[in-house]
């Protein structure tokens, strides 16, 4: 045990570590939100109910169908991206000539209907969800206590957010996505199917969240707001990153963790509101965001 | 960009105003029968949304910007008139080495400094908002009033005065100009709708006048404003102070009628509740917000026994609207009847 700036080191990372976890939920939902931005031009208000249905996927998958922990981290991401799916062919791609503030509107809309659903049927209290056999316990660094669970949190977000950020701007397939961003009509012009392409990018993103969501249950309680309050927090993260980059989304995601951890243990008050006030103070200096493009 | 909300109101002509007076004339009948026919509590609450739902319309309809933060402007302004007229005494932090508070003790305050003080703090807010949010347009804009709105929910969640989650109960209607006794039904009710019709009327007013001109020409084309040589900027800002102050002004109101302010005011919930009722009456009319406010304040009444289906429902009407009724009520009568509401 050692201290630094009169805070017992076990405080301080302790508390930087839930800063990271949180930070890897920025991380991964931002992501989303950003790579659903670049195709479909829409800001997805229903990204915190789409979260909140992977966590309630692994619950469900666990109590009706005996299925465990590592088996819903990939069933449950398929699950409600296939839902995405559903929702882009439904709805979204009638908006693509309209203005974005509808799209926003009708996801915000959406996510209501699924976040009163849920409350519907499952009260508002929070259901547990148990840390898997192989991750329980944890291991004593020296200067503090990692729980495996959360360590492993850490290693498997940053894992699927660079390799999101790989097949984005490494692959063949990225680079058609990329162009399409771009000039979709182009793109279609050589043979792509940009349609089909767009819907897919939405199950994808939707399927970030919903994986994020299983991350989550072992960790928060699985309930029906759990992403109405959170998706707000990543909001200001998205404004202060900037949508323009997938790498931005990712830095800042997990840097806006680590902030808020640190305002934690030094002044616990302001931790709530922390993020939104980095978020007025970048918009005054750089209105961009830190890595957006200027608009 | 180029904004697709379709602008039901089109140039004053003399058929626009035609239809416009006839509209206002059935309000007013309506209103004046109303407290003989309904509980006066909810339709003062309506009227409370309508002003509301009004002054979000100046912002989305005639600008162009969704604001997704409203609920912070009727929020605050609804705790600040609740805390002067219940309390009134005032406490300013001062920074000695440490923050101290300074407290000027004041008698509570009567009904109409109370919502003064409320709208004012509303209009101050509004402009520390809308310097950092107008720098960003569209869903940019959004995203940040959703944001500030979230943090000043926080603070209303963590500062003394609000009473946190109990709020500022049992807040004292008292008696106006130390004339009216407001406690009585009746009085407060002709209150509530005398403020209502100078908002709605003030609001017709901007509109229209040279200032709503340019509003109007930012939300079709934001570029060529700025190459006619407008500076949209400050056009944009003062709309939005304008429509936080008059957000704050409902707020205030309320907070007398129900003599309560809680957090419910001030949460993200509140403000999706405004951009329903606007975007189901019609964004861009002049009566849609009204209408909207009190259909969704007639929903949330009689469908409280449902629990949570209201949220359901209230989903429901948004991507109904979207997909299918993006003129909403109004602007749907209006294009039918092919006449300006």
């Amino acid at each position: 045990m050692f201290e630094i700036l009169g805070v017992p080191s076990q405080a301080l990372f302790g508390q930087l570590l839930l800063g990271l976890i949180n930070g890897s939920f920025y991380a991964l939902l931002s992501l989303g939100l950003a790579v659903i931005f670049g195709m479909l031009n829409i800001i997805n208000f229903t990204h915190g109910a789409q979260y909140m249905m992977g966590a309630f996927a692994a619950y469900l998958l666990l109590q009706h169908l005996g299925i465990g922990y590592w088996e819903a981290l990939v069933i449950a991401p398929i699950v409600v991206g296939a839902t995405g799916v559903v929702i882009e062919r439904l709805f979204l791609q009638h908006l693509r000539k309209l203005d974005p503030l509808y799209g926003l509107l009708l996801t915000f809309g959406l996510g209501l209907v699924i976040e009163g659903l849920f409350r519907n049927y499952y009260g508002s209290s929070g259901l547990p969800y148990q840390v898997p056999d192989l991750l329980r316990g944890g291991r004593n660094l020296g200067f503090m206590f990692l729980p495996n669970y959360r360590a492993w949190v850490i290693v498997l977000s940053l894992a699927v957010c660079l390799a999101t950020w790989f097949a984005v701007e490494r692959t063949r397939l990225g680079s058609y996505l990329r162009a399409a961003t771009e000039n979709p009509v182009l793109v279609r012009a050589f043979g792509i199917n940009v349609p089909r392409m767009v819907t897919l990018t939405y199950g994808f993103g939707v399927g970030l969240a919903a994986l994020a969501g299983v991350m989550a249950a072992p960790i928060y309680n699985v309930s029906p707001q759990m992403g109405s309050d959170l998706i707000i927090v990543v909001f200001a993260v998205v404004v202060i990153g900037g949508m323009g980059s997938i790498m931005g989304a990712i830095l800042t995601g997990f840097a806006l963790g680590l902030v808020e951890g640190l305002t934690k243990v030094f002044y616990p008050e302001a931790s709530n509101t922390v993020i939104f006030v980095i978020m007025a103070i970048v918009l005054l200096i750089r209105p961009s965001g830190l890595f957006g493009r200027s608009a | 960009m180029e904004s697709s909300i379709e602008p039901s109101v089109l140039a004053a002509n003399r058929e626009t105003s035609w239809s416009l007076a006839v509209a206002f004339a059935v309000m007013i009948a309506a209103l004046a029968i109303g407290p003989f026919e309904v509980y006066p509590v909810f339709l003062m609450k309506a009227l409370c949304f309508s002003l509301f739902a009004c002054a979000f319309n100046l912002l989305i309809g005639y600008v162009g910007l969704i604001s997704f933060g409203h609920a912070l402007f009727f929020g605050w302004a609804s705790y600040l008139t609740a805390y002067a007229a219940k309390v009134g005494s005032l406490s300013f932090p001062f920074w000695f080495g440490k923050v101290t508070w300074l407290v000027l003790s004041l008698p509570p305050q009567s009904p109409e400094v109370s919502i003064l003080i409320g709208t004012l703090v509303a209009a101050i807010l509004g402009y520390g908002t809308g310097v950092i949010a107008i720098r960003r347009q569209g869903i940019y804009f959004a995203m940040i009033t959703l944001a500030l709105s979230q943090m000043m929910y926080f603070f209303a969640l963590q500062a003394k005065f609000t009473g946190g989650e109990d709020g500022i109960q049992g807040v004292p209607r008292g008696r106006l100009f130390g004339i009216f006794d407001l406690s009585d039904e009746k009085t407060m009710y002709v209150f509530v709708l005398v403020v209502f019709l100078a908002g709605f009327l003030l609001i017709y007013r901007i509109i229209n006048s040279p200032f709503g001109e340019v509003l109007k020409a930012i939300r079709e084309n934001e570029q060529r404003t700025i190459s006619l040589g407008y500076r949209t900027e400050r056009y944009k800002l003062l709309a939005f102070v304008l429509s936080a102050t008059l957000a704050g002004l409902a707020g205030s109101l309320n907070s007398l009628v129900f003599q309560l302010a809680s957090l419910t005011d001030v949460h993200w919930t509140m403000s999706g509740d405004v951009v329903l009722m606007t975007l189901l009456g019609g964004l861009g009319t002049v009566f849609g917000p009204v209408v909207g406010a009190f259909v969704v304040i007639a929903m949330q009444n009689y469908l409280a026994p449902f629990g949570q289906w209201v949220l359901v429902i209230q989903g429901a009407i948004f991507v109904v609207c979207v997909l299918a009724f993006r003129r909403g009520i109004v602007g749907e009568l209006a294009q039918l009847l092919r006449v300006g509401l």
